[in-house]
């Protein structure tokens, strides 16, 4: 055994959640998805949430590939659709934590209508969004996350409509949590999934992650430490926290938990209204028993 | 009796109900503990129904934001272990179709009902069509199986809908529900039975972790499943897959898997195929109708014998896969073969793929009207005289 491979984090060794016969995995150089991956079962180290009681749903793209890599109950659905699996995965199984992986035009463009009424509904789940400004898995098309007046390959004269602010959409939506960190703050981010993870309602997470070989090569933006700095200096700290009242604001981003609010949440308060209603009609069938018996 | 025969008891027996209703009532009778929809006439019914119905017996109900959502929705809570149902109509069948074929190819057990109406796109929303039975068969992409079953009354329904429920498992499959707008809404005496016997459960995974493939069998060609949480933490993806449930392009290994897939229906047929056959012994012309205009040529066939001409009837219950054999038993002695469908041409083309285009005759409507038994009976006799001269 290999000790570069050996965590520094106490005592969260990654590979005890990874499926090691999967390896090597086929994330591109530099990609930031890995580093949310690893975050991710790290949040779920720490909470010590059991690998079998861990259901992961994702999407198609390069972002929807991480669930094969997991050793946990995984779900690799169709393009766009795994929030609304999830929905009646969750809903099914209330024991199960329900985690979705999504890309950016996974859950923002065709999953877009999923992923707003999921915030409303507020149903227990814990969606991560892996936003890498592009259709890595396709080979680098514009998505709605694609900051303006950059090249993709379909947008060879850059991009020329806004990007969404997924986190101020969630927001607004009414999800219960919203929060964002960038792969660049492995720590912050797996504390960030932590407390999504322990939201008792739904959890949306943003993670700013890097395309090293399709976006950053098509802008001129250096390889993987170059695409970190940039992390840094583009995003701003949540103490600007005013995304919600501005939503299209590229490349200057809030950080942090960014909304947290305690509705009720959706699966318990349905489970609580039948149970009345169960326990009444189980009430009204007594008094009429005892009326025939009298 | 289980709890849900118990909840119905004070309704249960003879009772006078649409065929929608029907459906909601054996939904719940076979075990259904999870419904995802989204109103679209004429099935929304069945939504309303089972609204009320589902946390009676501790279900859940959930009206999602659209077909697409119900449909995954569904597959999710099978995918969590519960058996599951959503119901539609015409356009929101073509919304469905990618995540059915999701499901016939990770091999999720569920039920959709369609309910046929006027097309194609919004068509005619009140009014009844056949139009849907190709797609039934092939409306997702790429090749992959599926059980369709299409019920003619409203008591059909009801057992139909039990029987949906017990193949989707022992078959691991999505099974379709198809009829058309006049039965959903057509009001019957139904006698409801108690599901006890006929209710199947699902195959779980038993035995050591490292034994299991979630899609290796044994000679029924239907895997056993894994229920999240019991420990064995498996794959599942609508990319192809190998027997241990992980992606692969291995030539061999896709061939392999996608062919048990493929022929896995035909270990099950005897449990699958189902028709009805009326006076097919020795009619002259054999009529082979579904639903609605089924209905009308039972009538027809009463109609013509009074007058001295020998109809008969063959009805598939099972639509897909289509009980051949039956058909080509049925239409052995037949001079003509009429087809009267709500279509512009569907049913008439499997009866031609499998009795040959030479005896096989048909009336195709699609105006929203019901083709009546006089117009059936009217039609076998003119292909016969058209067969003399
Ligand atoms: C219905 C459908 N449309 C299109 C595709 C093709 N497709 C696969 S992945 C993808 C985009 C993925 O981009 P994103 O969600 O941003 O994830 P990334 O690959 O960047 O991680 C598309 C369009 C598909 N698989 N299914």
């Amino acid at each position: 055994m290999s000790s570069t491979f050996v965590d520094s984090a106490a005592d969260f060794d990654v590979r005890d959640y990874l499926r090691m016969d999967m390896m090597p995995h086929f994330l591109c150089p530099g990609c930031g998805h890995g580093i949310a991956l690893r975050a991710l079962l790290w949040a779920m180290h720490e909470l010590g949430i059991a690998k079998d009681q861990l259901a992961v749903v994702s999407g198609i793209g390069c972002a929807g590939r991480l669930s094969a890599y997991i050793d946990a109950n995984t779900f690799h659905v169709t393009h766009g659709r795994p929030l609304a699996y999830a929905t009646g995965l969750a809903l099914a199984r209330p024991d199960l934590h329900v985690v979705v992986i999504t890309g950016d035009g996974d859950c923002l463009a065709i999953g877009g209508n999923h992923l707003i009424h999921a915030c409303r509904r507020n149903l227990k789940l814990t969606c991560l969004m892996l936003n890498n400004e592009i259709y890595g898995m396709t080979g680098g098309q514009v998505s709605p996350t694609t900051s303006e007046t950059m090249l993709t390959s379909t947008t060879p004269l850059g991009n020329s409509e806004p990007s969404f602010d997924a986190c101020a959409l969630a927001a607004a939506a009414g999800a219960g949590f919203v929060g964002r960190e960038v792969t660049r703050h492995v720590p912050r981010l797996k504390e960030l999934i932590k407390a999504g993870l322990a939201h008792p309602g739904f959890a949306f997470v943003e993670v700013l992650s890097d395309c090293t070989e399709i976006f950053g090569r098509k802008n001129d933006l250096g390889s993987s430490p170059e695409m970190m700095l940039r992390q840094k200096s583009d995003i701003r700290p949540s103490a600007y926290r005013d995304s919600v009242d501005t939503p299209f604001r590229a490349n200057e981003l809030p950080t942090g938990i960014l909304a947290q609010t305690n509705r009720p949440e959706y699966g318990a308060a349905y489970r609580r209204a039948a149970a009345a209603q169960r326990a009444s009609a189980a009430a009204q069938a007594g008094s009429a028993n005892a009326k025939e018996d009298s | 009796m289980n709890a849900v025969d118990k909840a119905l008891l004070p309704r249960l027996a003879l009772r006078l109900i649409s065929g929608n209703h029907a459906c909601a009532l054996a939904a719940v009778a076979a075990g259904c503990r999870f419904f995802a929809g989204y109103p679209i006439t004429p099935s929304s019914e069945i939504a309303e129904r089972l609204s009320r119905l589902l946390p009676e017996v501790d279900g859940v109900f959930v009206q999602m934001e659209d077909e697409i959502a119900s449909i995954a929705a569904v597959i999710g809570a099978s995918m969590g272990g519960v058996k599951a149902l959503t119901a539609t109509s015409g356009p929101g069948f073509s919304l469905k179709q990618e995540n059915i074929g999701y499901a016939a190819g990770a091999e999720i057990p569920c039920v959709i009902v369609n309910v046929m109406r006027g097309g194609p796109s919004t068509g005619m929303p009140t009014r009844p069509a056949q139009g849907d039975i190709m797609q039934s068969r092939w409306g997702s992409h790429g090749d992959y199986p599926i059980i369709v079953l299409a019920p003619a009354s409203v008591r059909e329904i009801y057992s139909e809908t039990l029987r949906a429920f017990d193949l989707a498992e022992t078959c691991r499959t999505p099974v379709v529900l198809l009829y058309d707008q006049v039965i959903a809404q057509l009001t019957e005496t139904v006698e409801l039975v108690a599901a006890e016997g006929i209710r199947a459960e699902r195959k779980w995974a038993s035995g050591a972790r490292e034994a299991y493939q979630p899609y290796a069998s044994d000679g029924g060609a239907i895997p056993a499943m894994s229920r999240p949480g019991a420990g064995y933490r498996v794959h599942t993806t609508g990319l192809n897959h190998a027997e241990n449930g992980f992606p692969t392009q291995d030539p061999e290994t896709v061939a392999r898997n996608l062919g048990r897939l493929l022929g896995k229906f035909e270990h099950h047929r005897d449990a699958i195929d189902s028709w009805q056959a009326i006076g097919c012994e020795d009619a002259e012309v054999v009529i082979v109708a579904i639903g609605i205009s089924a209905r009308a040529a039972t009538r027809a066939i009463e109609l013509a014998r009074a007058g001295g001409l020998r109809l008969g009837l063959f009805r598939p219950i099972t639509l897909w896969p289509f009980p051949e054999d039956a058909l080509r038993a049925a239409a052995k002695h037949a001079r003509a073969v009429l087809v009267p469908e709500m279509n512009a041409g569907q049913l008439s083309l499997e009866v031609e793929r499998i009795l040959g285009s030479k005896r096989v005759h048909a009336i195709h409507r699609y105006n929203g009207e019901p083709i009546t038994p006089a117009e059936i009976a009217a039609r076998a006799a003119a292909v016969l005289k058209e067969k003399a001269t």
